[in-house]
């Protein structure tokens, strides 16, 4: 073959090495590694998986926020004004955790139905809503209820 | 009256940024001199009216003029002044103008660095910024003006600028990512006007490199910032979370990071022509991007700003004109860039190639992870999803490995082609202390042999011992010339960037690696063991800050060497917002950093507290201020300051159209 011919053909079969390899990578690592959201509903009707990890936002309920005595446990409840799903949280919540705020948790639901979460984030602006929350909230109607309040 | 004058100047910039993107552009195609001329005066009259328009802007925040909407919203009287200046910048609208501001910086800079070029190039290259610049100033004038005034009734007080970005670190981090995402477009330019005039040869290459490696440093400044500063004033004692604002500053750092060396390969070798400009526009566009991400909301973020729609939408009809337009005249000139040269395996061509094609696959995984949400959403029906660090951790970390392993050798490898032989007496030794490293290294660094951090040892001991392997093999062939005092600063650079490479990696590791963390409950007089260090929760005092309301914790901390320091995280109330904050103690380190954050107070007196050993956590940034110098001794090379020096390698001149 015309050396510069074969060169060229290197260059493409190593390109398409690269490529394929880090699409094999990328997709193995995608299947393990996302979490969907499920709204409050969406949990109490069952369709939230269990045993693996999953995302689940509202808002904060009134009243709802529980620490333990002597520990950092803390509960608290979230809901999309349809469906309330009870939290439990193990450590320090973020700066603009509040209730009546919205928040997205991660982690799983327990045999008991409670979910454990392993992390909430709040967001850094007062005024902005994780855009999941608000398409949970638009989606049981509570959207203007909640920016009203 | 000045903001009115602030608002008509950035109309005016905009009309000019108009001319320049017409008058030139045709002055060139008309072979016009006169036409052409036109672009450097219009370009520093671009410069005028927009600084004019930020200067008008900064000023409504020093007199608190709150009948203006973005400071009523953004600033407040009791705001410290420096945080005045800093607030302009704060939200959309005025960040925005910041980097309109440093685009006609930059095309003002080109206009005055580029005497020694030929004048189409130059008329092309001003006409393409100024087509940039007419994108944003519409932008800026259409959906996101900042100099709207709050009429009839203007507020009475500020509603404060974010406490979060109340903060030294944030003065300086969006400034450093704007000059280096906007610094970009300087290269995108470049590359476009040589697409329309058909010339891409060595010396075009050679003008080119200078400005991308300013964008460059701008980046990795921008980026080593915002990581820092996340450190610190989150509260959690991370340094990087694949959030997909992160993600849309790192994409055309990697983007840009393989132009810096395939622009190499272009001048010394006349080699990648098409790729090296293809290179350009993306990391142009990734900046694009980026801005698009962060504007438009679309994706759940920690540094989203707040939703508009019509913002989204233009800035991605802006992104589809540029792409699709740079692309289309790609497609149409490519054909006419004939830039094939011979090149063998072992060259360092090739190593350059295995450095473009990591970092662009790197940059792709890293844009599927973040875009992968969008996709989803779309593909079925609105449910949402989040791609979570382990993703681009596993896919990012083993290209990185590779990289590290090819950078070791692409300097010791010579242009066209080299004597493997040669290359083998050469790495014999390094390859022996990579053996050392990996057996010792842990435990050399204080932490415990696992397998991850002996790796991350043994590739940055083969960088390193790559870099100096090469200093050995130039300090030979220039002995009796004068010795490795005749190298440029161009290699000084490239070897302090690859050393500061080495440096970051292992901070990443290490830091991961070695790492503990513990959340308690702490009541003042509670003391615990951290990585041997004894830490003891004194007391908590308030006090009071200009605009804040602060509880400072007091921790003493008891080193196992006898030593001790005293420790003040505070929990920050901002009176204006009622916005609480979390600023940690650290004690800072070389190998190791302490980090207390206080959490909420809990009954009985008593606080939550989170409580961090990050081991070599600094060495991070250390690597990218030691990349940053480097590029930043690249960029003053004498070799770019000579003027139209004849061409050092002839055949790399054969690729005119």
């Amino acid at each position: 073959m015309h050396p510069l011919r074969r060169q060229r053909l290197l260059l493409v079969v190593a390109g398409l090495v690269a490529a394929a390899v880090a699409v094999a990578l990328a997709l193995v690592a995608l299947n393990e590694n996302i979490n969907l959201f499920y709204s409050p509903v969406q949990v109490a009707a069952g369709e939230a998986p269990a045993g693996r990890p999953f995302r689940v936002g509202g808002m904060v309920v009134e009243n709802s926020v529980a620490r333990s005595g002597d520990t950092l446990d803390v509960r608290f409840a979230v809901t999309d004004y349809e469906a309330t799903v009870a939290v439990r949280y193990q450590g320090i919540l973020p700066d603009l955790f509040r209730e009546g705020q919205g928040v997205v948790a991660t982690g799983q639901l327990s045999p008991e139905g409670e979910f454990v979460a392993t992390e909430v984030l709040a967001k850094h602006d007062e005024k902005y809503m994780p855009p999941e929350v608000t398409a949970a909230l638009e989606q049981s109607g509570a959207y203007q209820r909640a920016n009203s309040q | 009256m000045t903001i009115e004058l602030g608002h008509f100047s950035a109309a005016l910039g905009m009309a000019v940024g108009l001319l320049l993107a017409v008058l030139p552009l045709w002055g060139s195609h008309r072979n016009q001199a006169s036409w052409m001329q036109l672009a450097r005066p219009l370009a520093t009259l671009q410069l005028v009216l927009v600084a004019i328009a930020y200067l008008a802007l900064t000023r409504a925040f020093l007199v608190d003029d709150f009948s203006v909407a973005y400071v009523a919203a953004n600033s407040n009287t009791q705001l410290p002044t420096v945080y005045k200046f800093s607030a302009v910048w704060g939200a959309h609208e005025g960040s925005l103008l910041l980097w309109l501001l440093f685009l006609t910086l930059w095309t003002a800079l080109v206009a005055r660095f580029s005497r020694h070029l030929p004048l189409p190039l130059v008329a092309r290259t001003l006409a393409v910024l100024g087509w940039v610049a007419v994108g944003f100033h519409l932008f800026l004038l259409l959906t996101s003006n900042p100099f709207e005034r709050l009429l009839p009734v203007p507020a009475i007080e500020g509603q404060d600028l974010n406490p979060l970005l109340q903060d030294p670190g944030l003065v300086i981090h969006p400034p450093m990512l704007y000059l280096g995402y906007v610094g970009f477009a300087v290269p995108f330019a470049f590359a476009v006007a040589a697409l329309l005039g058909g010339r891409l040869d060595a010396a075009w290459a050679r003008w080119s490199r200078p400005w991308t490696n300013m964008a460059w440093v701008f980046l990795t400044l921008g980026i080593t910032l915002g990581s820092w500063w996340a450190y610190y004033e989150l509260g959690w004692g991370g340094w990087w979370f694949w959030d997909p604002v992160e993600n849309a500053s790192f994409m055309p750092w990697l983007t840009g990071t393989a132009l810096v060396h395939s622009l190499a390969v272009t001048e010394k070798r006349g080699a990648f022509k098409g790729w090296t400009v293809l290179l350009a526009i993306f990391t142009f566009s990734l900046s694009l991007l980026g801005t698009f991400l962060v504007r438009s909301g679309i994706l759940t973020s920690v540094h989203a700003f707040a939703v508009d729609p019509t913002r989204g939408a233009f800035i991605f009809a802006f992104l589809v004109v540029v792409v699709g337009g740079s692309l289309a005249l790609f497609a149409w000139r490519a054909p006419s860039l004939s830039g094939a040269v011979q090149m063998s395996g072992w060259s360092r061509e090739t190593l350059l190639l295995i450095n473009n094609l990591l970092l662009t696959v790197s940059a792709l995984s890293v844009l599927a992870g973040t875009l992968y949400p969008l996709v989803f959403e779309a593909l079925s029906g609105g449910r949402k999803v989040s791609v979570g660090p382990p993703y681009f951790n596993a896919v990012f970390v083993p290209l990185m490995a590779l990289l590290m392993l090819a950078m070791a050798l692409g300097p010791l490898m010579r242009w066209r082609s080299t004597a493997l032989a040669d290359l083998r007496a050469r790495l014999l030794w390094v390859i022996g202390a990579v053996a050392v490293a990996v057996a010792a290294g842990p435990w050399l660094l204080g932490h415990a042999w696992v397998p991850a951090t002996a790796a991350a040892i043994g590739l940055a001991v083969w960088l390193i011992g790559g870099l100096v392997a090469d200093l050995w093999r130039q300090a030979g062939l220039l002995r009796g010339k004068g010795g490795v005092a005749r190298l440029g600063a161009g290699y000084w650079g490239m070897q302090l960037a690859h050393l500061g490479v080495a440096f970051t990696a292992l901070g990443v590791v290490l830091v991961s690696q070695h790492s503990t963390e513990q959340d308690l409950r702490m009541a003042p007089g509670d003391s615990v063991e951290l990585a041997g260090y004894r830490l003891t929760f004194e007391a908590v005092d308030a006090y009071s800050g200009p605009n804040y309301e602060a509880q400072r914790g007091r921790f003493l901390v008891a080193h196992p060497d006898g030593g001790q320091s005293l420790l003040l995280p505070e929990k920050r109330r901002y009176l204006a917002r009622g916005n609480v904050m979390t600023e940690a103690g650290i004690d800072p380190g070389a190998t190791r950093d302490l980090y207390i954050a206080l959490g909420e107070p809990l009954a009985g007196g008593a606080w939550a507290v989170r409580l961090q050993y990050k081991a070599y956590v600094r060495w991070i940034w250390l690597g990218g201020v030691l990349m940053a110098a480097g590029g930043g001794l690249a960029v003053v090379d004498r070799r770019y300051r000579l003027k139209r020096q004849r061409n050092p390698v002839p055949a790399a001149a054969s690729g005119i159209a």
